[in-house]
């Protein structure tokens, strides 16, 4: 795979290599985080003096369905031992799925100081890097973060209706099956729980992993993912684009491609997604 | 709820007391360590998909090799290096089922999933592992 900078990323500084993290075990400036779906990788093994945050228990309200609020998010940035001069890099299994989810939850409190580890685990793993299974401990710091900014990076029920009404710019990262209805959950996962199957009506279908080169895990180049997205999908990178999955995760990792590697102007992630959409009175599906 | 095997019920409840989330990460790990692969003299890769675990993102594969005193030695696969979970379940069941009677490794159910993992298991990795564990069920019946 060519570098980063070589790829011809609207924002290629959002990425950083292995070897960029590698190097930057110890900077006191730098805080490794890892998240992943499986919450046993972690201990198992992880980049040495990485902290790792679960995306269920650290970054969801516990009981809205919602995230964290200003103060739940100090909370986490103390106890992980970062402040708003500290830089994060996100990294995780599945191609960083979780990794930029939790970039882009960060992003709803300005954290920009962020990064995502190009190729997560996988590339980390296939390059033979160390490993380490001790728990960092970071000493506690005192974090004000703003409250929680939804309106830019993320898009409610009422306004996803409104857009929608508008013929607006949806992407559907979900697989091929779940876009058209045949599927209630993606392919080897459990239904997780709407009603109806199909996608919000005028939604274009570009699966997440498209992004990714599978084999190490890091990210299409530009003109790669410009293929994808605005020749073969007619997506207008002018418009806006609301992205969405089943929960918001896999449009996390979409999100993050349009809006830091392509400069989509506006993309937005619809967190409710088909778990909300699929289930709600008087909003019409397409199959 | 049913009637496990006794080894499987003795761990179930060494499970059960583990109330500290960081205590049966723990837990799952050091069985996750345990794992062994199949060995090349029941199955080599590229392996027959009669084996493959359904639903499974991890590729599990799951085998039962009758001893000489009739009981089920249960082997598995995961090809994913990434399924610590999926290994995690394969090395319990092994501990907790092989060298029993077909009819009593065909008694367990999916339900032990959530009983061992609680917390551990995310909303995606449920249906794999609950499919493992009924393949296991499906093989000791194909025994009796």
């Amino acid at each position: 795979m060519t570098a980063i900078a070589d790829r011809g990323y609207r924002t290629p500084n959002a990425l950083v290599s292995t070897e960029w993290v590698a190097a930057h075990a110890n900077d006191a400036n730098v805080r490794i985080i890892e998240s992943n779906e499986d919450t046993l990788l972690y201990p198992m093994g992880h980049v040495p003096g990485a902290v790792h945050i679960d995306w269920t228990s650290d970054l969801n309200d516990q009981v809205r369905r919602d995230y964290i609020e200003r103060e739940g998010f100090e909370a986490l940035m103390s106890k992980i031992g970062a402040t708003p001069d500290t830089t994060v890099v996100f990294y995780g299994d599945k191609s960083n799925w979780w990794a930029c989810y939790a970039f882009w939850v960060f992003q709803l409190f300005g954290h920009t100081k962020a990064h995502v580890m190009d190729g997560g685990r996988l590339k980390w793993q296939k390059e033979g890097r160390e490993w380490s299974t001790d728990t960092p401990s970071y000493p506690a710091t005192s974090y004000q973060a703003p409250a929680r900014n939804d309106s830019t990076l993320r898009i409610l029920r009422d306004d996803v209706i409104k857009y929608q009404k508008t013929g607006g710019q949806f992407v559907d990262v979900r697989s091929p099956e779940e876009y058209a209805g045949t599927r209630m959950h993606m392919p080897e996962y459990p239904n997780e729980g709407a009603i109806r199957g199909g996608h919000i009506p005028g939604a274009k279908s570009v699966p997440w992993a498209k992004a990714i080169n599978p084999e190490d895990g890091t990210f299409k180049t530009a003109a790669e993912l410009t293929a994808l997205y605005v020749d073969l999908n007619k997506i207008d990178p002018a418009k806006e684009v609301v992205a969405y999955c089943r929960i918001g995760e896999r449009s996390s990792h979409t999100w993050f491609a349009l809006t830091y590697l392509l400069g989509f102007e506006k993309v937005r992630n619809y967190d409710g997604s088909w778990t909300e959409w699929g289930n709600l009175v008087g909003v019409p599906i397409e199959k | 709820m049913p009637a496990y095997p006794e080894r499987l019920q003795t761990l179930l409840d060494v499970f059960a007391g583990v109330t500290d989330t960081h205590e049966r990460t723990q837990l799952l790990i050091d069985f996750a360590r345990k794992f062994k692969d199949v060995p090349a003299d029941v199955a080599t890769r590229p392996f027959s998909q009669q084996h493959l675990v359904k639903f499974c993102e991890s590729e599990a594969y799951v085998w039962a090799v009758p001893n000489a005193d009739g009981t089920l030695k249960l082997h598995f696969a995961v090809e994913n290096p990434s399924g610590v979970s999926a290994k995690a379940l394969a090395a319990i069941l092994d501990k907790a089922l092989s060298g029993l009677p077909a009819a009593d490794i065909a008694r367990v159910d999916a339900e032990i999933v959530e009983k061992l993992f609680r917390q551990n298991i995310s909303m995606g990795k449920g249906m794999g592992l609950m499919s493992m564990v009924q393949s296991v069920a499906a093989l000791a019946k194909r025994h009796l």
